[in-house]
């Protein structure tokens, strides 16, 4: 398999990386994930990396490069369910992830990504009140 | 130091890389590291066998199971026969990088072993050098 399957739900994408990517995998994925948000005109994407032994700074980078990305894109972006380990080691290894949103599982994910976008609803309104 | 047993895995493609993540890990775990050792080493061999496709042209990766006394470990040893590094403390710097990555690959992966050593020469290649003991 060379490429992983983006799966719609709603006006969510949800990538669920089940393989040890190498960097050209890693690579597509960002720019399928890209094109899919605009073709679907998606508000949200997760991210589960919850099978990935080990995240390191290359698939660090393409986990920050796909939420800017999809930041520009008018969508919010949630990395879920990271294995203790691998917090530890990305920590150690000195990256922080500080542009990418978390949480614990898909569950959690999700309710997060709903807050965000409805968050964002609410602070338009507020604007154009203003 | 006592080497007990070596396996070797080229580093030509990023199918290789995947691939000396999988022999560090095969080899970690029948070592006995724990979890989070394991996924340090992972994690330090991903970042190297990396710079030694990128940046080295490719090359190969060595695996010694090592002991010294009671302990036992692995020495990871990747060589290539690239351009080699110019400036070796700077590319050891967090940040620093030439190829537009994080540069956080070398001074990472010093940080995730327990002994680090690089030797490069400009024109005949690098060979970084990197062992990690399990408790």
């Amino acid at each position: 398999m060379d490429q992983i399957p983006i799966m719609k739900i709603g006006d969510c994408l949800l990538v669920s990386i089940q393989v040890d990517m190498h960097d050209r995998m890693a690579m597509t994925l960002q720019d399928d994930l890209t094109t899919r948000i605009v073709a679907t005109r998606a508000r949200g994407v997760m991210i589960d990396i919850s099978t990935l032994e080990i995240v390191d700074s290359f698939i660090g980078r393409m986990l920050n490069n796909i939420a800017a990305m999809s930041r520009v894109l008018d969508a919010v972006t949630v990395v879920v369910g990271m294995r203790p380990a691998v917090a530890i080691t990305l920590v150690e290894l000195g990256l922080t992830l500080s542009g990418v949103k978390t949480a614990l599982d898909v569950e959690k994910g999700l309710a997060l990504i709903r807050r965000l976008i409805d968050d964002d609803g609410e602070d338009m309104s507020g604007r154009r009140e203003d | 130091m006592v080497v007990e047993k070596t396996n070797r895995v080229p580093i030509q493609t990023s199918e290789d890389v995947v691939r000396v993540r999988q022999a560090v890990r095969s080899d970690a775990t029948t070592l006995g590291f724990n979890l989070v050792d394991q996924t340090k080493l992972v994690t330090a061999a991903s970042e190297i066998a990396r710079n030694t496709l990128d940046y080295g042209g490719g090359g190969d990766l060595r695996i010694d199971h090592v002991r010294l006394g009671n302990r036992k470990g692995l020495r990871l040893v990747f060589h290539d026969d690239g351009p080699g590094i110019p400036d070796i403390n700077r590319a050891l710097e967090d940040g620093f990088t030439t190829g537009g990555g994080l540069g956080l690959g070398l001074s990472g992966a010093k940080r995730l072993s327990s002994e680090f050593n690089i030797e490069s020469t400009v024109g005949s290649g690098t060979t970084v050098t990197l062992v990690r003991w399990s408790k």
